[in-house]
């Protein structure tokens, strides 16, 4: 019993860090730097680059048991319910075909009409597809990590689709990974036209799923519960002509300037799996010009 | 036990990492809104139960991968669970002597403000929170913090982590 000094453990039971206000001052110091050079001069893409690029073997990992499952499904899946799947898939194929063999015959009508208004033809966009990798903690900044990224080809503002409707839009391409915003976002504004008057408006995310407003429709206009929203390709983002929603509200009231309308967006975003990615580059500019308006501003 | 080298660094790291991928697992249904913040929790054990080797170092590093992690605004996980580790570390004295299901209620409060950081920056960039469903996390975590804190603790004993 030499050794009088309390012990290691016994000096840990009451120690104070001395120096955890100094420590505390440094690192959040350096996070309010690095919160301002991201947020207001996207100083740090390259530093989130490198980060991205080594973390994405974690979301490999997370994935891990639901691509297991899938495969292991796939892989057990017994010859009947094959048998079944193939059936169901070839009538639909011979049910597409046919409507496909429609939408040739308008396609070539529609471009020879085209031609003779001398207006732009829509150039036929490739896809990509790409799967979910996370969605944002945030509820109500709506983004998701896709699993694709620069090296796959993916650039800033480049059209995200479901197979139903618009999703968003990619507003960072890392190297692997890269970030889309939903629609429905409170940051972003999608360019639309309602398909029945061909009246052109914005739809405004909401931070809401379900729903999109779209702002400045005077009361006299002819909005009716059910319209189909469409985008309308102003701004350059987006090609014209793809499903955006449907209108679920329209609501009248005497003392504001603008009738209050809602839609809800075609594409299934709180059912995110695989996302397709349009090609499109350069951008689609719309045959007339007239108050263009940027789908999305940093 | 005097003078022994730091044992088990790669437990902590292991178990943030856990923390992490169980993080971006979602739960099913109307359940997601509850999901905790698994990283903060576990960062909150360590640094009640090893204050002289966890701190607010570890929470900012933690955090910015946390950030990245999530495509998020880098920084604003990092000075959340650095300022929840400070708060931690000062009050780790009092927190770990009281019994399991009282520490729940330190543990709620530690996770409450670290949601109210995070989404006052969000509010700072243009996101402001619409609802109050944004604490549901820390309530989540509260419920599961016993559960926690009992496999931790074993695993740190079975490990010899000091």
């Amino acid at each position: 019993m030499a050794d009088l000094k309390p012990s290691r453990r016994i000096r840990h039971l009451f120690a104070v860090n001395p120096t955890a206000v100094l420590q505390l001052g440094l690192w959040g110091a350096l996070s309010i730097a690095l919160m301002t050079v991201d947020h207001r001069y996207h100083g740090l893409d390259g530093v989130r680059d490198v980060l991205a690029t080594a973390i994405y073997p974690l979301h490999v990992l997370v994935r891990l048991p639901t691509d297991a499952h899938n495969w292991l499904t796939e892989k057990w899946a017994s010859r009947s319910v094959l048998l079944e799947e193939n059936a169901r898939l070839r009538e639909k194929q011979i049910l597409l075909n046919v409507q496909l063999q429609k939408l040739t015959t308008l396609e070539a009508e529609n471009r020879r009409l085209r031609s003779l208004l001398e207006s732009a033809v829509n150039t036929p966009e490739r896809v990509l597809i790409a799967e979910l990798l996370a969605v944002d903690f945030d509820p109500y900044r709506h983004h998701i990590l896709l699993n694709r990224g620069r090296q796959h080809g993916l650039y800033v503002g480049q059209p995200v689709l479901d197979q139903h409707g618009v999703i968003g839009q990619i507003i960072r391409a890392d190297l692997l990974t890269s970030t889309a915003i939903l629609i429905t976002d409170p940051n972003h504004a999608l360019p639309i036209q309602i398909n029945r008057t061909g009246v052109r408006t914005l739809a405004l995310g909401t931070g809401r799923l379900q729903e999109l407003e779209l702002p400045h429709i005077p009361h006299n206009e002819d909005v009716k519960v059910g319209d189909v929203l469409v985008t309308s390709g102003m701004g350059g983002r987006f090609p014209r002509g793809y499903p955006v929603g449907t209108v679920t509200a329209v609501e009248f009231d005497p003392g504001s300037p603008f009738a209050r309308i809602i839609a809800k967006p075609a594409a299934q975003l709180d059912r995110i799996r695989e996302v397709m990615l349009l090609d499109s580059e350069p951008p689609l500019m719309a045959p007339d010009s007239s108050g263009a308006v940027a789908a999305w501003t940093p | 036990m005097t003078g022994a080298q730091p044992t088990g660094r790669w437990v902590i790291a292991l178990s943030l990492l856990c923390a992490f991928l169980l993080s971006g697992m979602t739960w099913p249904g109307g359940l997601d809104r509850f999901r905790p913040d698994w990283v903060a929790m576990v960062l909150i054990y360590w640094c009640m139960a090893l204050p002289h080797r966890v701190g607010i170092g570890v929470g900012w590093g933690v955090g910015l991968f946390l950030d990245v992690g999530r495509g998020g605004l880098l920084g604003q996980h990092a000075l959340a669970l650095a300022i929840v580790a400070y708060l931690t570390l000062q009050a780790y004295q009092r927190i770990r002597v009281a019994p399991l299901w009282q520490q729940t209620f330190s543990v709620l409060v530690l996770l409450a403000i670290e949601r109210i950081l995070i989404f006052w920056i969000s509010g700072v960039i243009g996101y402001p929170p619409q609802d109050w469903w944004y604490l549901a996390p820390a309530v989540g975590g509260m419920v599961l913090w016993p559960l926690l804190f009992i496999i931790l603790r074993d695993v740190r004993r079975y490990f010899q982590v000091s």
